[in-house]
C-alpha cells in the first residue's frame, strides 16, 4: 500500500470521521489516523446527539450528506423534538443513541465510501517544507504519510490530564492515551495556546436504579428523524426518567467541595458556563432547592446509565453519597466515576474562515481542539474542514458560509473572530438570523451549496434533486391557487369572513391557518411529505420577519464585499485602542463586517480601517 | 504608529491666551523638546518655550501634561497656554510642525480621538458639537446635558433592560427543556407586560420637544396676502434691515429666513411672499409655492391678514398689521394682536406671544433632547417593542431594538446579552 494520500485527517472523533468522509465524497484520497480502530465513531461523553442549536448544527451536516445525522437514527433508542411547543426556528430535534449501534453505524458508513483509509497509529508529528507548509504526518510506527493537507481533530487529547478528586491522570479519556509530542510541536510553532476544561457525570449500574418511583419520559411520539436518507426509526424506543438533586444532595456536594479540584486550584482551565459540573452549581446558584438529573440509558443491552446534569471531579466516595441522596438512586451503584478533563486547544483566531492555521498552510482544525464542546460542533467544523482541506489540495477557492446561511457559518465567524473564554456550545441565541435558519429547512438552505462544491453522493444528490422540484411546484400552487375568506369559514377555519382573497401562501400567515386549514379548502397538500409542507407553512407563517431579516442580510453582504488586506499593519492606523488592535490582530478579519462583528470594534475604528486600507490600495 | 496631531484650540488670535493643545504618543515628546522637561501631570507648570532645532527662545507659557488614557483624547495630551498674538501662536506652530510626525489636526480630530477610545460615545460627540456651536443660552445648557452623558445614560438605562429582557427570553428557547428555567405561561405575560412598560418608557422621550428645533431655531413664517407689512414686522423685530422692504406689492418674490435669538431661545424667522391670485407671472408663481412650502413646515405662523383665515389656525398668532393706518377695512377682532411696525405699538404683546408658544415647542432647559438621527434610532427602536405570545417573535422584536439603540450610541453586541444570560440563570446540564 502506498502512503500517498491527499488528505490526512487525525483523530477518528465526530469531526475526523466528517472530515475524512466529506474529503473522500469530494474524490480525495484520505487517510484517517487514529490509535485504535475501534474506538472510531466512539460516543465519548453523553449518548444524546442533538438538541436545541445542536440539533440544527446536525442537519446542517446531513444537508451536505454527513454521517452524523443517519448514524444518529441508526442507534437512537429514544426521540425527542426539544420546544415542541414553540416555533420551528427554535425546536431542537434530539436522540439518544445506543452506543455500540452509533459505532458501528459510523464504521459501516467510513467501510462504505469509496477513498477513504483508515491507518491505524499515532499522529507523532506534521511534516513541513522549508516554507512551513504541510507535506504529510509522520507516524508512531515510523512511517510518513505525505498528504497535500492534514486536518487535526484530536479532541481533548493534547496534553491532557484528568482529574477525580485528588486523583490526576495523564489522558484524555479513561483508558486512552494523550497526544502528547503533536502538542508539543504545535507549542513550538508559537500557535497560540490555551486551556479548558471539560467533565463527565459519573455511570451508573440501570440494574440498580429505582425506575419504579421515578417520573419517565417516554420517546417522541411520530415518526421525525434526524436524516431523511437514513433507516428511520430502526431500533426499538426506551425510555428515560428524571430525577432531582436536594438540600442533602447540596450538603454533601458543600462538604467535598475541598476536595474538588476545581476548587482547590488543581484546575484552572475555564469550564462552559452552561455545561457548569454540580459543584459549580451548587455555589453559584446556592439559593436553589434542586437541579433536574435526566438518567439516560445509553443502550439497549448495556446496563450503564448516564445521569445528565451531575457532571463533576469530586472524590469517587463524595460522588457516590450525593448520587444516593437522590429519588430513585438510593441503591445506585457507580461504575464509572466522573472525571474532570484538562486539555489543551488553539486560540480558534489563529485560524481563518476556512479553518486553516494562517500560519501553517495546509493545516486544518476541527473540533474540541479549537476549544468547541459537543458532537454536534465537533462533526459540524469537521465537515468544513475536510472540505476546504479538499478545496486547497485541488487549488480550489475554499467554502466560507456566512451567518445568514447557517449555525455551522455562525459558530465559525464566532470563533475565528471572537475566540473563545469557555468551551463553546451552540445555542439559538448565537444565531442573528435564527428565524430562517431552522432545523427544519437545513437541505432547502445548504444542500444546493453542498452540490456546487461536489460533497454529496449520488443517493443524496437524487433525493435533493426531486425535493427541489417537488417543492418548487408545491411554492407555484400554493401562489396561485386564491381562496375566500367565506371559503375557510365555510369550511370551519376560524377567519373573519370580510369577503378578502388571498394566496393559500398568505393565508398561512394568519394565526388560525395552519397546514391541516388548508387541506380543508385545498388539495395541493395532498400526497406531498409531510416534513416539506411543514417546512413551507413555517416559511410563510413568518413571512414579513424573514422578508425584514433579508432586508438586514443585504446590507451585511454588502460590507462582506470589502476585504482586508490578512498582512493589514493595525498599529499603523490612527486612532486604535491597543485593546482594539490586539483583537483585530489576533483574529485577523478577512472582510470589513467581519471587523465590525469582533467584540469591541467600534463604527469609528471601523472607519478608519476602511480610510487607511484605501489609502494604500491608492 | 499613530500620528500625533495638534492645533489651535482657542479661538483666532489676537487675544489675551492662545492654547494649542497637542495629542497622540508623541504629545510628551513634544513638551519635552520645547520646554526641555515634562511637568508634573495635570498641573499647570511656568516654562519657557525654546525652538528644538535653533534654540531661539518663543514665549512664556504654561505648559499642562495628562498621560493617556486618562485624558480626554484618551491618548497622551498636552496642552500649550501662550501669549496669545498672532506671531506667537504662528511661531509656536511652525516649531511644532517641524516635529517628526506631528501633524496639524483635522477640524474634529480631538473629539474623533476621543470618540475611537471609548471616552465618548455617539451622542455625547454630538452633545460636544452642539456645545460649540451652542449660540443661546437653552441651546448650551441643552448640548451640556447631552455632551455630559444624558442621553447616554438614559440609552444605557434601556439598554440593560432590554438585555435583561432578552436573556430572560434566550432562555426560555434555549433552556427550557432542562428544567432550570422558571416555568413558562406566566413569565410570558409578565415578559410582554416589562416590554410595554419599558416602550411607553421609551415614548416619553420621543413626545418631549424636538432638538432640532433647538439647534436650528423655531421657525416663526410671515404669511399673508402682498403689502401686508410682512417684511416690516420682521425688520422692526430683527431691529435691522433683514427683508428689503417696499411700499410695493410683492417686493419680497422669495422667501427670506433671519435667525434671531430672542429671550435665550434660537428663532429662524421665515419672510414669504405675499399670497394673492396669481398674476400668471413665474417667478411670483414660484414664490408663492415656496410660501405654502414654508406654512406646511412653520413652527408658528404669523398670518397677517384680518379679511381670511390662516391655512394653520392652530399653529397661527393672528395680527391686525399696519394698526396705526387710515382707512382699513376691517377693525380688529379679540384674538387679534394690533401691531404697528412704523410705531413699535404692539410688538411687545407679540414677542410675548411668540415667546409663549416657543415655550411649548422647546425642550424644557436642562433637558435631554433628541437630534434627528437619534430620534429615527429611538422610534425605530420603539416601533420593534410589540408584545407577542410567540417567544420566537418577541425575541426578534427585542433583537431589533437592541439593534437600534446599539446604533444611536455607536455600540453593539450580541455576547452582551449572551453575558447577561448567563450571569443571571443557573441553567444547562
Amino acid at each position: 500500500m502506498t502512503d500517498r494520500f491527499d488528505i490526512i485527517v487525525v483523530g477518528g472523533g465526530h469531526a475526523g470521521c466528517e472530515a475524512a468522509a466529506a474529503a473522500a465524497r469530494m474524490g480525495a484520497r484520505v487517510a484517517l489516523v487514529s490509535f485504535a480502530r475501534d474506538s472510531i465513531g466512539a460516543m465519548s461523553c453523553n449518548p444524546a446527539i442533538g438538541g436545541l442549536g445542536k440539533g440544527h448544527l446536525v442537519r446542517e451536516v446531513d444537508a451536505f450528506d454527513g454521517l452524523i445525522a443517519r448514524a444518529a437514527d441508526h442507534a437512537a433508542i429514544h426521540y425527542r423534538m426539544l420546544n415542541a411547543s414553540k416555533g420551528a426556528a427554535v425546536q431542537g430535534p434530539r436522540i439518544q443513541a445506543d452506543r455500540k449501534r452509533y459505532k458501528d453505524a459510523i464504521h459501516t458508513l467510513l467501510d462504505d465510501q469509496a477513498g477513504l483509509h483508515i491507518v491505524e497509529d499515532e499522529a507523532r508529528a506534521l511534516t513541513l517544507d522549508h516554507s512551513d507548509s504541510v507535506t504529510g504526518l509522520a507516524l508512531g510506527s515510523g512511517r510518513i504519510l505525505s498528504g497535500k493537507a492534514v486536518v487535526l481533530a484530536t479532541g481533548t487529547f493534547l496534553n491532557a490530564r484528568m482529574f477525580c478528586g485528588a486523583d490526576i491522570a495523564v489522558g484524555g479519556r479513561v483508558g486512552e492515551r494523550a497526544a502528547q509530542s503533536l502538542g508539543d510541536q504545535l507549542r513550538a510553532r508559537h500557535l497560540p495556546i490555551g486551556r479548558l476544561k471539560t467533565g463527565t457525570p459519573p455511570r451508573l449500574d440501570g440494574r440498580t436504579i429505582d425506575w419504579g418511583v421515578l417520573e419517565e419520559q417516554p420517546s417522541d411520539g411520530g415518526d421525525w428523524t434526524m436524516s431523511p436518507l437514513g433507516p428511520g426509526r430502526a431500533a426499538p424506543q426506551l425510555f428515560c426518567a428524571i430525577t432531582r438533586t436536594n438540600a442533602r444532595t447540596h450538603e454533601i456536594i458543600r462538604a467535598g467541595l475541598d476536595r474538588s479540584p476545581l476548587y482547590t486550584g488543581a484546575i484552572g482551565a475555564q469550564g462552559p458556563r452552561y455545561c457548569p459540573s454540580i459543584e459549580d452549581k451548587v455555589v453559584r446558584f446556592g439559593d436553589r432547592d434542586g437541579h433536574q438529573i435526566f438518567l439516560e440509558p445509553e443502550g439497549l443491552d448495556d446496563p450503564l446509565v448516564y445521569p445528565n446534569g451531575v457532571s463533576t471531579s469530586l472524590p469517587a466516595d463524595i460522588q457516590t453519597a450525593l448520587i444516593r441522596s437522590m429519588a430513585g438512586l438510593e441503591r445506585a451503584e457507580i461504575v464509572q466515576p466522573g472525571y474532570a478533563v484538562e486539555y489543551d486547544h488553539i486560540d480558534p483566531r489563529a485560524l481563518d474562515a476556512s479553518l486553516a492555521v494562517r500560519a501553517i498552510p495546509g493545516l486544518y482544525c476541527a473540533g474540541q481542539i479549537n476549544g468547541t464542546t459537543g458532537y454536534e460542533e465537533a462533526a459540524a467544523q469537521g465537515l468544513i474542514a475536510g472540505i476546504n482541506a479538499t478545496a486547497f489540495a485541488g487549488g480550489r477557492a475554499p467554502l466560507i458560509l456566512d451567518r445568514a446561511s447557517s449555525y455551522m457559518g455562525v459558530m465559525i465567524d464566532d470563533l475565528v473572530l471572537q475566540g473563545i473564554t469557555e468551551p463553546y456550545r451552540m445555542l439559538t441565541a448565537r444565531a442573528e438570523y435564527r428565524l430562517r435558519l431552522r432545523a427544519d429547512n437545513a437541505s432547502t438552505r445548504l444542500t444546493s451549496i453542498a452540490q456546487a462544491v461536489g460533497c454529496l453522493g449520488s443517493a443524496r444528490a437524487d433525493w435533493f434533486n426531486s425535493r427541489i422540484r417537488v417543492r418548487e411546484a408545491l411554492l407555484t400552487k400554493l401562489e396561485k391557487e386564491s381562496v375566500s375568506s367565506e371559503r375557510f369559514a365555510e369550511a370551519g377555519v376560524d377567519v373573519s369572513r370580510d369577503g378578502s382573497r388571498r394566496s393559500l401562501f398568505e393565508w398561512l400567515r394568519f394565526p388560525n391557518v395552519d397546514a391541516a386549514a388548508i387541506s380543508r379548502v385545498s388539495d395541493v397538500f395532498d400526497n406531498v411529505d409531510p416534513a416539506l409542507i411543514a417546512e413551507i407553512a413555517e416559511d410563510a407563517h413568518y413571512a414579513p420577519y424573514l422578508a425584514r431579516q433579508e432586508a438586514e442580510i443585504r446590507g451585511l453582504r454588502a460590507n462582506e464585499s470589502v476585504p482586508i488586506d490578512p498582512a493589514l499593519d493595525y498599529r499603523a492606523i490612527a486612532g486604535l485602542s491597543n485593546e482594539m488592535t490586539e483583537r483585530l490582530e489576533r483574529a485577523r478579519p478577512e472582510t470589513l463586517a467581519a471587523a465590525g462583528r469582533i467584540r469591541g470594534i467600534t463604527p469609528a475604528a471601523l472607519s478608519a480601517i476602511l480610510v487607511h486600507a484605501k489609502r494604500r490600495a491608492a | 504608529m499613530t500620528d500625533t496631531i495638534f492645533a489651535l484650540s482657542s479661538g483666532q488670535p489676537p487675544a489675551a491666551v492662545a492654547i494649542i493643545r497637542i495629542s497622540g504618543p508623541r504629545a510628551g515628546a513634544a513638551l519635552e523638546m520645547l520646554s526641555g522637561r515634562l511637568p508634573v501631570p495635570r498641573r499647570a507648570t511656568l516654562t519657557r518655550l525654546l525652538d528644538p532645532v535653533t534654540g531661539e527662545g518663543l514665549d512664556r507659557a504654561l505648559m499642562l501634561w495628562f498621560p493617556g488614557p486618562a485624558s480626554a483624547t484618551g491618548e497622551d495630551l498636552a496642552e500649550l497656554h501662550l501669549h496669545g498674538g498672532r506671531a506667537v501662536v504662528a511661531r509656536v506652530m511652525l516649531s511644532l510642525s517641524a516635529i517628526e510626525s506631528l501633524v496639524l489636526a483635522e477640524p474634529g480630530a480631538f473629539t474623533r480621538r476621543a470618540f475611537e477610545h471609548g471616552r465618548m460615545d455617539l451622542a455625547e460627540a454630538e452633545g460636544l458639537s452642539d456645545l460649540l456651536f451652542a449660540e443661546t443660552e437653552w441651546q448650551r445648557r441643552s448640548a451640556l446635558v447631552m455632551a455630559e452623558g444624558g442621553l447616554s445614560a438614559r440609552v444605557k438605562g434601556w439598554q440593560d433592560r432590554l438585555l435583561g429582557l432578552s436573556a430572560e427570553v434566550e432562555a426560555m428557547l434555549d433552556f427550557a427543556d432542562e428544567g432550570d428555567v422558571e416555568d413558562q405561561g406566566e413569565s410570558v405575560a409578565s415578559l410582554n407586560a416589562r416590554i410595554a412598560i419599558l416602550a411607553a418608557d421609551i415614548r416619553v422621550m420621543l413626545d418631549r420637544p424636538s432638538g432640532e428645533r433647538l439647534r436650528d431655531g423655531i421657525r416663526v413664517v410671515l404669511a399673508g396676502p402682498p403689502n401686508a407689512g410682512k417684511s416690516t414686522l420682521l425688520n422692526a423685530l430683527a431691529g435691522r434691515e433683514a427683508a428689503i422692504v417696499s411700499p410695493r406689492p410683492g417686493t419680497t418674490r422669495d422667501t427670506i429666513e433671519v435667525p434671531l435669538g430672542i429671550a435665550g431661545r434660537p428663532f429662524l424667522f421665515i419672510d414669504t411672499a405675499g399670497l394673492h391670485e396669481g398674476t400668471g407671472d413665474e417667478i411670483e408663481a414660484i414664490g408663492m409655492d415656496r410660501a405654502h412650502a414654508a406654512i406646511g413646515a412653520a413652527d408658528v405662523i404669523l398670518w397677517l391678514d384680518e379679511t381670511s383665515e390662516s391655512p394653520a389656525p392652530e399653529r397661527t398668532i393672528a395680527l391686525y398689521p399696519r394698526g396705526d393706518a387710515e382707512g382699513r377695512s376691517m377693525s380688529p377682532n379679540g384674538d387679534m394682536i394690533v401691531v404697528s411696525a412704523a410705531s413699535g405699538a404692539g410688538l411687545d404683546a407679540l414677542v410675548a406671544a411668540i415667546l409663549e408658544r416657543a415655550d411649548h415647542l422647546l425642550p424644557r432647559t436642562g433637558e435631554i433632547a433628541l437630534n434627528r438621527r437619534q430620534r429615527e434610532c429611538l422610534a425605530s427602536s420603539h416601533a420593534a417593542l410589540q408584545t407577542d405570545d410567540d417567544l420566537l417573535i418577541v425575541a426578534e422584536n427585542l433583537r431589533v431594538a437592541r439593534a437600534d439603540l446599539d446604533r444611536l450610541t455607536g455600540r453593539a453586541g450580541t455576547e452582551d446579552m449572551l453575558d447577561a444570560l448567563f450571569g443571571k440563570f443557573c441553567i444547562g446540564k
